[in-house]
């Protein structure tokens, strides 16, 4: 949105019954409201979502990161509706969304792919056989999935049937599509990505790499560029092979392409992610372009900003995604109320943020909070400036990984740049938080209540919380 | 707390025509506004681009917060006077947030005769700074007018609610503390030079804005001296001799960006606050409200129908339910805001007058603002009833209701008839908003009536003179006349152009723009310590 009122160009945010205070809500030019909380009815919702597009008279749609954003019936949708859908064709959303098309794809472009199978199978002889083929350990994989639904790691054979069951009725909830294919599993493995940018000439640029090694329940946590392990020959090999991969499945606009390194720097593709990443302001900061500016230059049919040769790197970037999860018991979920917060600020650190104080964090969504991005000149620089933000963020009222995260900063192993996928298994498996946090939060209380003198005047909780329908009525009358 | 349970039928035949009758004035109304704000000479929008000046829909979307409502007043006032073009008085005015403070804004719409100030542009005026005043709004008044309509000065120049009465209302409001800003993007001659020179702070546009109590033609005739406008009363000339004006702006951008400024430092009293709860829709569509309001008068209809679809969930604690059953009372929220509503199921008797007049006191009394649905033709009349004292109840709630302290909201629903207009919150009760239904009628009495008690008073005298009686074509040359007048002057459009309301609602917005009103009228205090009432006649 930030992008767009630079260009002048109007914003209309859509909404669900759960997001009506939501902050993309009340920042946006105008807001259009979908219906019930429930995804199918609002977000999910491909007809009310056009039909908001027609009624405010929006000319293009982009779909953010997540609900339809890999949907390729919804990019079609567009498409026949005349509406510019902000990201690459249907066509291409549909073949690489399908991994094991997108793999045949890639193998004919000549880039590495993980050994395994290349289209799903439901008869659990033959997956076994495929296992065999492949040796153990394999991961199983949903063919429709992301975010670490319906993925198994099976060490022996002996297991293998169970977790094949429970992967494929995992995926038929998540995707209603329950086919599954097997891959190699590679041991301690690094998540590294490419930023890619193609317009509608025909020219594939890359922005350089991202680690995203950091990784809980399968999601990453903390993403960095460039990664510690990257050589400049390194980089160019696999930026040529992301490229190859762009240019081999005809894509346009905006994507990722993801590789896992194993431990002799042998790369392997993984997947494409057909949309703008959430970890995309790291490639932001440290390559100085505006990636949203980009996607709409490419999308109004204009061709790249920029050349392959233009694009320099500097410093190092760091983000780290607030969750309101509880770190104590496995990041599960713990939505609720934020009754104070106050972000950090100061030279080199960007805070996009989705809350405020008196927020209600719907149950019904990802309960991403923001998302904290620090850029300084080098990676120990960058390390200590995001320790320094973590530490001066207050969150009240929902539990966070902030704790989690400054530990795993300061942890030895992440300052060696020692990262892979197994990285929070490895080194943070039962973490407790340091008591002194609670004890130091503790007797601050308890000093302040004997002082209330000092005390300032209605700082936090019930003054001003009450919205008016001024703030909930967007454009009204207008 | 209880839920109104609907008894309405969607599918029959009498929903079916309230619903195409009400489709059909709203989309007349939608028409008349759309004129209102777009129909002007091409030559008059390129007079003013050519100045430089921005238009004043423009100005507004600029000075409002983004993605906030705009509450318009009158945009209807003027309407068909004055040969039809003089939209809205000449004037553009509503309530809108700026850096998230509640004020009210005026502004002239220099594409309609410069600027200039007609007798309805003196009235839609004077309605703004009562609001202003009533409701402790800052006003922000942007200002490009040609000064009085000459012709018609008579009109807007000596009487009490004339042109002085606008300065002396802006002494009277800041001495009240009610931040006025005045930006200058335009003339502001004679009569028009006081409205910033009253002001608390004024922003002057170089090049554009001019403030001067004789404008140079004047100037010319009774000196002989020859000046420009900017000389006379530029920017520079006030903001750097004079010190009429207190900031320099660029163009008019500049001057809005001015203001924002203004308001950002401006620090505002704490709101009255009410015990909110959680705001909710209606569980019914309001939609439905366009079926249930009767297309004629005659055909009753539940006003807890309509109360059903205003109010939060669409609970409704009904007070003296079994009680004079023609007047309904009880509490719900709106917008997360207590409310007393009071809504009319007939006409008023004793016991419904009485039951009213109790229920405005304990809403008085416990602070809870009262919102009134008028769909009345007035009180019962007949021997037996003012045997009974029905003039006296009758005072009891009218008594009540003006006297009360908390603020007031009145939507006209349908008929608004004779004294029940004035006992359910008329024009003249100070309700903080006032607002009429598209099908709404307001009269001292239906149009058949009237011409009913002519012909009968005509009846009367030819007797008394010994003259024979008349025959059915006189009494139609009676009766005639009298139905024609009240169809053409007390429809909704006509009440509206001359500013006896505040706007006309459609009926779906019933409930928002209620939400917005009551959020802006706790800008003034709520006071607890004037309550209390006259004489109540027992």
């Amino acid at each position: 949105m930030y992008t767009c009122r630079e260009m002048g160009i109007s914003t209309v945010a859509v909404y669900s019954e759960a997001d009506r205070k939501a902050v993309h809500v009340l920042r946006a030019d105008q807001s259009v409201f979908l219906g019930d909380s429930d995804p199918a009815e609002s977000y999910l919702n491909i007809d009310k979502i056009i039909a908001a597009a027609k009624q405010t008279g929006a000319e293009a749609i982009h779909p953010g990161y997540g609900f339809l954003a890999e949907n390729p019936l919804f990019a079609e949708r567009c498409e026949s509706e005349r509406l510019v859908f902000i990201g690459p064709p249907s066509k291409v959303i549909r073949e690489l969304g399908d991994k094991t098309v997108a793999r045949r794809t890639v193998m004919g472009s000549g880039v590495a792919v993980i050994p395994g199978m290349n289209k799903p199978e439901s008869d659990t002889r033959v997956l076994a056989g495929e296992a065999e083929k492949i040796g153990y350990p394999v991961l199983i994989k949903a063919a429709a999935g992301g975010g670490g639904k319906g993925m198994r790691v099976v060490t022996s054979p002996g297991d293998f049937n169970e977790a094949c069951a429970s992967a494929t009725s995992e995926a038929k909830r998540a995707f209603s599509d329950g086919s599954i294919y097997l891959e190699k599993y590679l041991s301690r493995p690094r998540h590294i990505e490419f930023q890619i940018v193609a317009d509608r000439q025909g020219n594939v640029v890359h922005l350089f790499e991202r680690e995203c090694s950091i990784q809980r329940r399968h999601q990453k946590i903390i993403e960095e560029t460039p990664s510690p392990i990257m050589t400049p020959e390194l980089r160019e090999r696999m930026g040529k092979a992301a490229v190859a991969v762009a240019k081999a499945s005809g894509y346009v606009n905006a994507g990722t392409v993801e590789f896992l390194v194993d431990q002799d720097k042998k790369f392997y593709f993984l997947e494409v992610n057909t949309r703008l990443q959430v970890e995309h302001p790291i490639t932001e900061m440290t390559t100085g372009l505006d990636i949203v500016r980009i996607q709409l230059e490419v999308a109004c049919g204009n061709p790249l900003p920029v050349r392959q040769e233009d694009v320099r790197g500097r410093g190092h970037a760091i983000e780290c995604r607030i969750y309101a999860e509880d770190p104590e018991k496995g990041f599960y979920p713990s939505p609720g109320r934020i009754i104070y917060m106050e972000e950090p600020s100061g030279p080199g650190i960007r805070n996009d943020c989705g809350i405020y104080s008196g927020f209600q964090v719907p149950v019904e969504y990802d309960p991403i909070l923001s998302k904290l991005i620090v850029y300084a000149e080098d990676r120990s620089q960058a390390i200590k400036r995001m320790i320094q933000a973590l530490e001066s963020y207050i969150i009240l009222g929902v539990k966070t990984p902030v704790h989690f995260l400054i530990d795993v900063l300061k942890s030895e192993a992440f300052i060696k740049g020692d990262t892979s996928t197994d990285f929070i298994d490895t080194h943070f498996c039962g973490w407790k938080p340091d008591r002194c946090y609670a004890d130091a939060a503790c007797a601050a209380y308890i000093i302040d209540e004997l002082n209330p003198a000092v005390k300032p005047k209605a700082a936090t909780g019930q003054a001003g919380t009450e919205m008016s329908p001024w703030q909930t009525l967007g454009l009204w009358g207008r | 707390m209880d839920v109104i349970e609907t008894k309405i039928n969607t599918t029959s035949d009498e929903y079916r025509r309230n619903y195409e009758s009400m489709v059909a004035r709203v989309a007349e109304v939608k028409e008349e506004l759309r004129k209102a704000r777009d129909d002007r000479p091409q030559k008059a929008k390129d007079r003013i681009a050519s100045q430089g000046k921005m238009p004043i829909r423009e100005k507004l979307e600029r000075l409002l917060d983004r993605n906030t409502p705009f509450l318009e007043i009158a945009p209807l006032a003027g309407r068909g006077m004055y040969d039809g073009m003089i939209h809205g008085g000449g004037l553009v005015c509503g309530v809108g947030v700026v850096c998230g403070k509640e004020v009210i804004i005026t502004g002239n719409d220099a594409t309609i005769k410069g600027g200039a100030t007609y007798p309805m542009t003196m009235k839609k005026t004077l309605r703004v700074q009562t609001m202003s005043m009533q409701n402790r709004l800052p006003i922000i008044t942007l200002i490009d007018s040609a000064g009085g309509y000459l012709p018609m000065q008579s009109e807007v120049f000596p009487d009490i609610d004339d042109g002085g009465r606008i300065f002396y209302n802006q002494s009277i409001m800041s001495k009240m503390g009610i931040p006025q800003i005045t930006a200058v993007m335009g003339l502001c001659t004679a009569g028009g030079a006081y409205v910033p020179a009253m002001s608390d702070e004024v922003i002057h546009v170089k090049g554009i804005g001019a403030i001067f109590l004789g404008g140079p033609p004047l100037v010319k005739a009774a000196t002989g001296e020859e000046v420009t406008a900017e000389q006379l009363g530029g920017a520079d000339l006030h903001c750097r001799e004079s010190g009429v004006s207190d900031y320099y702006a660029e163009d008019d951008a500049h001057a809005i960006e001015i203001i924002r400024n203004i308001l950002y430092c401006l620090p505002l009293r704490e709101k009255a606050r009410l015990p909110m709860h959680e705001p909710k829709p209606p569980l019914y569509d309001p939609k439905e409200i366009y079926g249930i309001v009767s297309k004629e008068f005659k055909v009753p209809y539940d006003v807890r129908e309509l109360i059903a679809r205003i109010v939060d969930g669409s609970e409704f604690l009904e007070f003296k339910e079994l009680f004079g059953p023609t007047v309904i009372c009880g509490w719900a929220y709106i917008h997360g805001y207590p409310v007393g509503i009071i809504g009319n199921n007939g006409v008023l008797f004793p016991d419904s007058s009485m039951k009213a007049a109790q229920f405005i006191q304990l809403c008085d009394k416990r602070r809870i603002p009262l919102i009134f649905l008028q769909n009345i033709n007035g009180f019962i009349i007949g021997r037996e009833y003012e045997r009974g004292g029905i003039a006296k109840h009758g005072h009891k709630m009218v008594m009540a209701q003006a006297c009360a302290t908390v603020p007031k909201f009145t939507v006209i629903v349908g008929a608004s008839f004779g004294a029940g207009n004035y006992a359910m919150c008329g024009r003249a009760y100070n309700p903080r908003f006032l607002w009429m239904y598209p099908n709404a009628e307001i009269a001292v009495m239906g149009g058949e009536q009237a011409s009913g008690v002519l012909v009968t008073l005509r009846k009367d005298q030819l007797t008394k003179e010994g003259l024979p009686p008349m025959n059915e074509e006189e009494e139609e040359t009676i009766r005639n006349p009298i139905i024609e007048a009240s169809k053409k002057e007390s429809n909704a459009l006509y009440s509206t152009s001359q500013l006896w309301d505040d706007g006309i609602l459609d009926p779906v917005d019933t409930r928002d723009a209620l939400g917005l009103a009551i959020s802006a009228s706790l800008n003034a205090p709520i006071p607890d310590d004037v309550f209390g009432y006259g004489i109540f006649r027992m």
